[in-house]
């Protein structure tokens, strides 16, 4: 197995046929976060990325897998030898959580999306297949294109495939729920809560890990509430907020209707957007360099920003 | 210089040198903070690699980012390249000052500015040493994670600029998982924050872009560091073997086997010898090869990994596992593998460090054939690594003074990084690219996603201006190349 500079899979092929070089393009995945970003301009049109998983070798923990594939079809693939990735499971492609970039609500317990995009394959402004990154867990060979494409909302490139960090699916995973409890306290007292989630009356949290250290875990918990075991619940829909975990001590003051903050990472989803500031100038600007060097016809994903909820 | 010639100076200001651009960085900063003499020209020419030293231009020791934004624009009205600079202990010549830059040594910003628990986060100047960082957290039941080996002296900014790791980034991942947010001054002195405090900021992710960008997109002047905590519970494995074979697979089993230690590093018999004889840790001197494996957690489940890995390693052929009963003892094996680098100097007195990745599975056999490399060009190799990450880290040993060495070393080094890509491997794990690996990196890459790293690149620094010369193949950055030549051939040329 040499390193494949070139790669000779015609369906990628295909796929970069397909965007081509000229006319205004973007990606369809499954639609689950369409109108980031706002509106695509008309003129584009709609491709779906290549699907399927080319290589998984679960002994190196990563996985090989074409944009198209729902993030469904992945996980299910990789639990049948334990292990899952980074990837949010809300209905999505694989190529549209990694253009998105945003991670699952248990993301303490899964890991961040950022880290676990160890190689990408796009097709360029240009028609081109593009590579960042290798397939090995530690690489700093040259710049991170791979952190660039990621989250970039296809402006920037068409994801054609990716090669992904997987991870080990814990022993236990088991959820409680207490009202009045306080997450802040319980995010301190806790090592590796897989989740705690909280509506400003009740917190949620999952514990993961060795049953025998959830049910240390469990022991600390009655210090602090009634806590009752409770299903898993859903992925928390709704306008996402992004702050600093300090700040989502003072929500229940914020003025929202409702929400679910994600406590210790800061996520928060919320019935209403998030007022925002601009990006400063100088961002801005190396913003729009960005967009100009990889995109300077400005055909892919044309009307999209970067940012814009 | 005499008394006279001080108190002028002290009324006037300094005296003009008939240079304008030392003049006006030292107008900028102050006189005692802006060197040109030989001897920290020389000293700041060279990194800990083992590549030749460069021409610095003047070297500037700002304490702001004000002062730095000021040595930016004087620089570039000066047309002058510009070169961050921390420790100097970077292994591929990434600091090595090329075409006469002015040198921007941040040793001198070294404060660790706030610590924000309730975020956890803190801010600290790139000029902060990472061992002092987190001895600085241990009161607080935190550490900064990544550990390289090289931690009692090299700097945040240098750990951000190479996306440093270290053998406990197995599990807790490098440098770039542990920076939330960075404060920078391109070359063309704009000031960008990057990344943020909030949980998933806003745009491109040019925070981590930034990360080991080796100094070729501008300079880093304040970081937020994510704060680890401090596990309760800890067992370090000593695993000793009759050779490195048994021991590479061994680590493919761990990683197969879906364990994540904190922790895996491996030894050869010569540096173990090596390391006894220089810091007696306790590591047997008869073994093929040792693994040190370290897993970390809440206290209830740890040894079920512990007890996991103890049966790999005995399935794999170990002669002796040994599990650390203290914490002397285990603070005295990692002593040990820490120094393994300072060992090797009472062997010869020049060492090539080298850093390649190969997929895990693939360890035994690259190992295998790096004895077979070293063998070939007759040059002494030592292996001592992050196994768990398939890092290698062949320790070529030589004298320098031998006639014809270097050609040797650099011959077997081309070798071992032919033998990592062949296995399916990268260029580097953790020391970058710099000058070491720059006529490498079309093996790894097509002409078009060298261009593609090129852009990215142009997109912070249009001209090229920050550390040129650097990470790209020289055909790939024609800017490089231009701004190389555009040093005037006086003074410090
Ligand atoms: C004995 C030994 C052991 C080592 N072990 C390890 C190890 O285990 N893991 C590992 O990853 N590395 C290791 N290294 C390599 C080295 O220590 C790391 O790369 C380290 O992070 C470099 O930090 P520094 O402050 O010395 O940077 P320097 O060598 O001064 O600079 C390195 C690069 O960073 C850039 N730079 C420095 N400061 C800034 C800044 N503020 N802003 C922008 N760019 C900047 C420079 O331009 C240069 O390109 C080792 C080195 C030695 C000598």
């Amino acid at each position: 197995m040499t390193a494949v500079l070139y790669t000779d899979d015609a369906v990628l092929l295909d796929f970069a046929a397909d965007v081509g070089s000229e006319g205004a393009v973007a990606i369809e995945g499954a639609r689950t976060r369409w109108g980031l970003g706002g509106p695509l301009e008309e003129s584009a049109r709609l491709l779906a990325a290549p699907s399927g998983i080319v290589e998984y070798v679960p002994e190196e923990m990563i996985v090989t897998v074409r944009a198209g594939t729902t993030v469904a079809d992945l996980h299910a693939e990789l639990a049948e030898r334990g292990q899952w990735t980074a990837l949010p499971e809300r209905g999505g492609t694989v190529g549209g959580a990694v253009a998105v970039g945003q991670n699952d609500f248990r993301k303490p317990a899964r890991g961040e999306l950022r880290s676990a995009v160890l190689q990408v394959r796009y097709v360029s402004s240009e028609g081109k297949i593009v590579s960042g990154g290798g397939p090995t867990v530690k690489n700093v060979s040259g710049f991170d294109i791979p952190r660039l494409i990621t989250g970039s909302l296809g402006t920037l490139g068409c994801i054609a495939e990716v090669i992904l960090r997987t991870n080990p699916i814990p022993a236990v995973e088991r959820w409680f729920r207490a009202d009045g409890a306080d997450p802040f306290a319980l995010q301190r007292v806790l090592l590796d809560p897989g989740a705690i989630l909280w509506d400003g009356t009740s917190t949620t949290i999952q514990l993961a890990g060795h049953g025998v250290d959830v049910e240390a875990d469990i022991a600390l918990l009655a210090d602090h509430g009634q806590f009752a075991e409770v299903e898993a619940p859903a992925a928390p829909t709704g306008h996402r907020w992004s702050m600093t975990p300090a700040e989502l001590r003072n929500l229940p003051t914020a003025g929202l209707d409702a929400f679910i903050a994600e406590v210790g990472v800061g996520i928060v989803h919320a019935s209403s957007p998030q007022p925002k500031p601009p990006l400063s100038a100088s961002v801005q600007l190396v913003h729009e360099r960005m967009k100009a060097e990889f995109d300077p016809t400005n055909r892919l994903n044309p009307g999209r920003v970067v940012g814009v909820r | 210089m005499s008394i006279i010639e001080r108190v002028r100076r002290t009324i006037s200001g300094p005296e003009s040198s008939g240079d304008p651009l030392l003049d006006e960085l030292r107008a900028a900063l102050s006189e005692d903070r802006v060197k040109i003499d030989g001897a920290q020209r020389s000293l700041l020419g060279k990194d800990a690699s083992v590549f030749d030293g460069g021409n610095s231009g003047p070297i500037c020791y700002p304490t702001t980012t004000d002062e730095v934004v000021a040595i930016m624009k004087i620089a570039e009205s000066h047309d002058r390249a510009v070169v961050p600079r921390g420790a100097g202990t970077g292994l591929a010549g990434g600091a090595i000052p090329l075409g006469a830059p002015v040198v921007i040594a941040v040793t001198k910003m070294n404060q660790i500015l706030e610590i924000d628990e309730d975020n956890g986060i803190a801010w600290v100047e790139p000029g902060v040493i990472n061992l002092d960082l987190t001895r600085h957290l241990t009161p607080l039941g935190y550490h900064f994670a990544p550990d390289p080996s090289s931690q009692q002296v090299c700097t945040i900014g240098g750990n951000v600029a190479n996306n440093s790791g270290g053998p406990h980034c197995l599990a807790y991942g490098v440098t770039n998982s542990h920076v939330v947010a960075l404060e920078v001054v391109t070359a063309s002195g704009d000031v960008l924050m990057l990344g943020g405090l909030d949980a998933e900021p806003d745009g491109y992710d040019l925070r981590g872009v930034f990360v080991g960008s080796e100094g070729t997109l501008g300079i880093t002047t304040k970081v937020a560091v994510r704060l680890t905590r401090n596990r309760p519970a800890v067992r370090t494995l000593l695993l000793s073997f009759s050779n490195t074979r048994d021991a590479a697979n061994t680590v493919s089993g761990v990683v197969a086997a879906g364990i994540v230690p904190a922790a895996m590093e491996v030894m050869d018999q010569r540096i173990t010898v090596a390391v006894e004889n220089y810091v007696n840790a306790g590591y047997p001197t008869d073994a093929g090869a040792v693994l040190l494996a370290e897993v970390d957690g809440p206290e209830a489940g740890i040894d079920i990994d512990a007890e996991r890995i103890r049966q790999i390693g005995l399935d794999n052929n170990a002669t002796d596992v040994r599990l650390a009963g203290s914490e002397e003892e285990r603070a005295a094996l990692w002593k040990g593998r820490k120094t393994a680098f300072g060992a090797v100097a009472q062997i010869a007195p020049d060492y090539y460090l080298h850093d390649t990745v190969v997929p895990r599975s693939k360890l035994a056999d690259v190992l295998d054939e790096i004895y077979e490399i070293a063998d070939r060009h007759d040059v002494l190799v030592m292996n001592v690594f992050h196994a768990g990450d398939g890092n290698l880290h062949p320790l070529l040993i030589f004298d320098g003074r031998e006639p014809g060495v270097l050609d040797r070393i650099h011959a077997a080094g081309g070798d071992i990084i032919t033998a990592s890509l062949d296995a399916g491997g990268v260029l580097s794990g953790e020391h970058g690219i710099g000058v070491e690996k720059q006529k490498y990196m079309d093996r790894l890459f097509t002409p078009d996603d060298l261009d593609h790293q090129n852009r990215l690149r142009r997109a912070f620094d249009p001209v090229c201006r920050a550390n040129p010369g650097k990470v790209l193949p020289m055909g790939h950055s024609c800017a490089d190349i231009q701004q190389l030549r555009s040093v005037p051939a006086e003074v410090w040329g």
